[in-house]
């Protein structure tokens, strides 16, 4: 085993573990610690996949701002208040769907041949990177803040209290 | 280096722990986080499959770019529903606003 591989099995280890602390955990704010700490082990996994930037994206956006605002909704929403009333009385049909679909998603990955590595992973510069984005991608591109604009000007609008609020 | 598989298999576990967060939970909030572990298990997928098959490893990093931006735009649109629903119904469980319930 080598070194890398030995680093990506800590590193997966926590990942799933953060990803049970989101689901299993009882108190809102460890939920919400736990979705941070496992978009950081995602961020190291994306630098063992030789891709910095996107690293760099996920700690900056994911685990900085999408986290932030998540914490937010939760202080608004006072979730706090009501520590008990967190799981619904589905939860067993939840556990039982999730381990079949987890059975059945590991049952394919094993059972599939897939293509042998590459040797080593090249690291993607951001040069490429830009040039793909902005030339090939363009359009994509343009979309996507279109997107990211519509959205957030119609979350400024739902949010607004209105008249007589 | 690592054998594509196991990134697929972890993916595929934070997968499957996303959809039994959205299932089990109640609250609006915690359904959201689930949904970021799902987003997040499919970007791992993505990059993962570019990275060891294609010789364009660029492209699975720019849909992993272009699934962030979806999922930030969406967590921002959420929230403010979350927030709209809190402000008229004074709760955030999903299961007491059920009024397109048949």
């Amino acid at each position: 085993m080598t070194v890398a591989e030995g680093f990506f099995y800590v590193v997966a280890a926590g990942t799933v573990a953060g990803g049970l602390g989101v689901v299993l955990s009882r108190n809102v704010v460890h939920a919400a610690l736990s979705l941070i700490f496992t978009l950081l082990t995602v961020a190291t996994l994306y630098i063992l996949l030789a891709s910095e930037f996107l690293a760099l994206v996920q700690i900056l956006i994911y685990a900085g701002a999408v986290t932030i605002l998540l914490l937010f909704a939760l202080m608004l929403t006072r979730v706090c208040d009501t520590p008990l009333t967190m799981d619904g009385p589905q939860k067993p049909i939840a556990a039982v769907a999730g381990l079949v679909l987890m059975g059945a998603l590991l049952g394919m990955v094993v059972a599939t041949t897939w293509p042998r590595d590459r040797g080593e992973a090249t690291v993607v510069s951001l040069e490429t990177l830009g040039d793909a984005l902005f030339r090939s991608w363009a359009v994509p591109f343009e979309v996507a803040s279109l997107v990211l604009l519509v959205a957030l000007v119609g979350a400024i609008v739902i949010a607004r209290p209105e008249d007589g609020e | 280096m690592i054998p594509l598989e196991h990134f697929l298999g972890l993916s595929a576990i934070l997968f499957s722990l996303g959809v039994y967060g959205v299932l089990a939970r109640r609250n609006a909030v915690l359904i959201l986080m689930s949904v970021e572990l799902m987003l997040n298990a499919v970007s791992v997928n993505m990059v993962a499959f570019a990275v060891y098959t294609s010789p364009e490893q660029f492209v699975g990093i720019v849909f992993a770019i272009f699934i962030i931006t979806v999922a930030a735009a969406e967590v921002g649109l959420a929230l403010a529903i979350i927030l709209r629903v809190f402000r008229n119904r004074a709760t955030a469980n999903v299961d007491e606003v059920a009024e397109l319930k048949w």
